[in-house]
């Protein structure tokens, strides 16, 4: 498959109807639906174990639902294959990243999975962003959480995925970090990507988005428009 | 509901006959002639190859379900597999009971690596290992399962081959007797037998995958009440 | 069907960098290996002489006990951070990734391979040499066969609890027609009276178990790893 026809695909939404995902008797997620659409940046807020994780798993198509659809655009993910992956960039937890290599090579490997026609140039780009130029001949392993972090963003972004997910992103950052990042994602948005972000920072993602979901118990509900600060609404979509 | 009664119906029969044609083998295995050299031992065989050929039967329906389940997704082939690994390694647990049963009286000890004898041991761990996984894999394992039975499958021929180029270079020291076929007393209750094997198997799938499947559908309703 | 080579390439120069920093699985590995031979060697030399035949056994379970050893860690790596699913969101195709893994693993055994057998032609008088070429094919036949099942295998464990228990019990019974197939072509080899013929026909069974089981891996290997 090569690059050209893997960056082919595209979409400008994406639809999760009726979907659960249960694991024997425990249930992750049961009965979402939601729509995402490009250029909008969508918090999802939850306490620990509310299926979180698996609903970003599910939208970068590694977990399957046990019911419902998930559709890119109008087609499943059966349907586009590789060519779906190439849109898609995940920033999980663990952040993916090898610690024996440094940050150059981690980059520069990915960038080869893609395809790139210069991976070296790109990673050198991608550094420079994370601000990590004067590290990246390093092992990843020496790098503090922020670092690492900065690093596994640009990783994830490295390919302009369309759709963007991201698992508590501002982890291990300081003030000057986190505000980066900030404008980094109200750029996403401006290019038109569709940026779904987990997370329990609410200072960090005040005013930032666009909508903010709830997981609770593997159920999906959508926080108010802005009326009162984030985390007041917050804490009322869980009293309820 | 309808295709539940079908297969409850079906099953009732399949026991039936099975019963029935489980009571009369020990006759027609007493009436049949005694086999030239080994006398009455050599009627152990009754059982002992029909085990054996539901074990592989079980082994290759294992395999082809278990694809169906890795490319389609269908849990009922899935379903269907399970229900044949954990019959082939109780089809294959008689072959191994009654093989040394056997042996100790044809040739003085327990254990011969005969070919036959070898490939069947192999193929009853590779069963009991796809048990295993389906035990302690936790969740998803059923696909990973599903691997390792395409994989015991394909395994056959080369066990059969390896082990049977293995024995012929050094051929154990009493020889290997034939199967009852030539003699026609002997194939009557021997065909008999094997059918009687095959109806009792095709009951205790029928009952396995049942239970199965409505296990399966008690895991959807559990599912949905909480959902609700 | 370029891609897939380069992809393969990518993933298994990417774990040959990372081995080279760490030398982690070459040195547990050989060192676990050598310790499988000297345990073996007490139980098959008798009156200071090694017991006749032994030496083609001890080789091949040494490969293959120190092989298993290998795989889990192979994909341990991946499994710390969740390095795995990283590699399988790429937009290449799955197989690819099968293939380069599994690269890794024949380049680590091969290495494993010439040291033990170099040992056991020291240690047990066994006349490798004579037939170096042969034992290298035979070797080398089993040693794909072997990851090629090993490799999916791990992969696929890599999810589950008891992963580290599950490798061997799933392994061995599968992989135990390219045991036989190796140890009885090698003993083959080592008689008085080496024994081409038979050899030959080892390696052809074993050439046969490669192609069967890669050709299945790699088609396994894309639904196992879904969730």
């Amino acid at each position: 498959m090569p690059a050209s026809s893997a960056s082919s695909f595209d979409f400008d939404s994406v639809t999760v109807s009726g979907v659960s995902r249960h694991y024997g008797r425990r249930r992750a997620l049961s009965g979402v639906s939601l729509t995402l659409r490009a250029g909008e940046l969508v918090g999802l807020l939850g306490p620990n174990g509310a299926g979180k994780s698996t609903l970003l798993g599910l939208l970068a198509t590694l977990i399957q639902p046990s019911r419902g659809t998930v559709l890119y655009g109008d087609q499943p993910p059966s349907a586009a294959g590789v060519a779906l992956r190439a849109r898609l960039g995940f920033l999980p937890h663990d952040l993916q990243l090898y610690a024996e290599l440094t940050a150059r090579e981690n980059l520069e490997f990915f960038g080869g999975l893609h395809g790139f026609h210069d991976p070296a140039g790109r990673a050198a780009a991608a550094l420079e962003r994370a601000g990590l130029a004067d590290r990246a001949d390093d092992p990843v392993q020496g790098f503090s959480r922020g670092m690492r972090q900065r690093l596994a963003l640009e990783r994830t972004l490295l390919h302009h995925p369309r759709l963007v997910l991201l698992d508590e992103p501002f982890t291990g950052l300081d003030e000057a970090s986190g505000r980066a990042l900030a404008a980094r994602l109200q750029t996403l948005g401006r290019e038109q990507r569709i940026v779904l972000l987990a997370t329990h920072d609410m200072e960090a993602v005040e005013g930032l988005l666009d909508r903010v979901l709830v997981l609770r118990e593997g159920r999906l509900t959508e926080l108010p428009a802005r009326d009162a600060p984030l985390r007041e609404r917050y804490r009322a979509a869980l009293a309820r | 509901m309808i295709c539940m009664m079908q297969s409850q119906r079906m099953f009732a029969a399949l026991s039936v006959a099975g019963l029935v044609m489980f009571a009369a083998a020990p006759l027609l295995i007493a009436q049949a002639p005694y086999e030239s050299t080994m006398g009455l031992i050599q009627k152990i065989f009754y059982f002992h190859v029909p085990g054996w050929i539901v074990m592989f039967l079980a082994v290759f329906i294992a395999g082809i379900a278990s694809a169906i389940h890795l490319f389609r997704n269908r849990p009922a082939a899935d379903r269907l597999a399970l229900a044949a690994a954990e019959l082939a390694v109780v089809f294959g647990l008689i072959g191994l009971v009654t093989g040394p049963l056997w042996a100790i009286k044809a040739w003085g000890v327990w254990w011969q690596w005969e070919p036959r004898l070898t490939m069947s041991l192999i193929l009853e761990l590779t069963m009991c290992a796809y048990l295993l996984l389906r035990r302690y894999g936790g969740p998803g394992s059923d696909k990973l399962a599903a691997g390792v039975a395409i994989f015991a499958m394909a395994n056959v021929p080369f066990v059969y081959l390896s082990v049977n180029i293995w024995r012929t270079i050094h051929p154990a020291t009493s020889v290997v007797p034939q199967l009852a076929g030539s003699a026609p007393g002997m194939f009557g209750p021997f065909v008999w037998c094997a059918v009687a094997f095959l109806v009792l198997f095709t009951a205790m799938m029928a009952a396995r995958t049942r239970l199965e499947a409505q296990r399966a559908h008690v895991e959807r309703l559990h599912l949905a009440l909480e959902e609700r | 069907m370029p891609n897939f080579f380069r992809v393969a390439w990518l993933v298994m120069r990417k774990d040959l960098t990372i081995e080279a920093r760490s030398w982690e699985m070459v040195s547990t590995t050989l060192f676990f290996a050598v310790s499988c031979v000297l345990v073996f060697s007490f139980a098959f030399v008798r009156a200071g002489q090694p017991v006749e035949g032994a030496a083609a056994g001890i080789l091949w379970i040494a490969v293959a006990f120190s092989g298993t050893l290998a795989l889990g860690p192979t994909f341990d790596r991946e499994r710390h951070h969740d390095a795995l699913r990283g590699l399988l969101l790429a937009p290449v195709e799955r197989s690819a990734i099968f293939f380069g893994k599994f690269l890794g693993v024949v380049l680590l055994m091969t290495a494993v391979e010439v040291v033990v057998a170099v040992l056991v032609a020291l240690l047990f008088q066994a006349p490798l040499a004579a037939h170096a070429w042969w034992v290298a094919a035979l070797l080398m036949l089993g040693n794909v066969g072997f990851a090629a099942v090993g490799t999916l295998f791990a992969a696929m464990l890599v999810r589950t609890r008891s992963r580290s228990v599950l490798l061997p019990i799933l392994l061995y019974p599968i992989t135990l027609p390219a045991l036989i197939a190796g140890v009885m072509g090698t003993s083959a080899l080592l008689q008085a009276e080496p024994n081409l013929d038979l050899a030959r026909l080892w390696a052809a069974m074993l050439l046969c178990f490669d192609a069967v089981f890669t050709t299945l891996a790699l088609w396994t290997f894309e639904p196992v790893m879904t969730e």
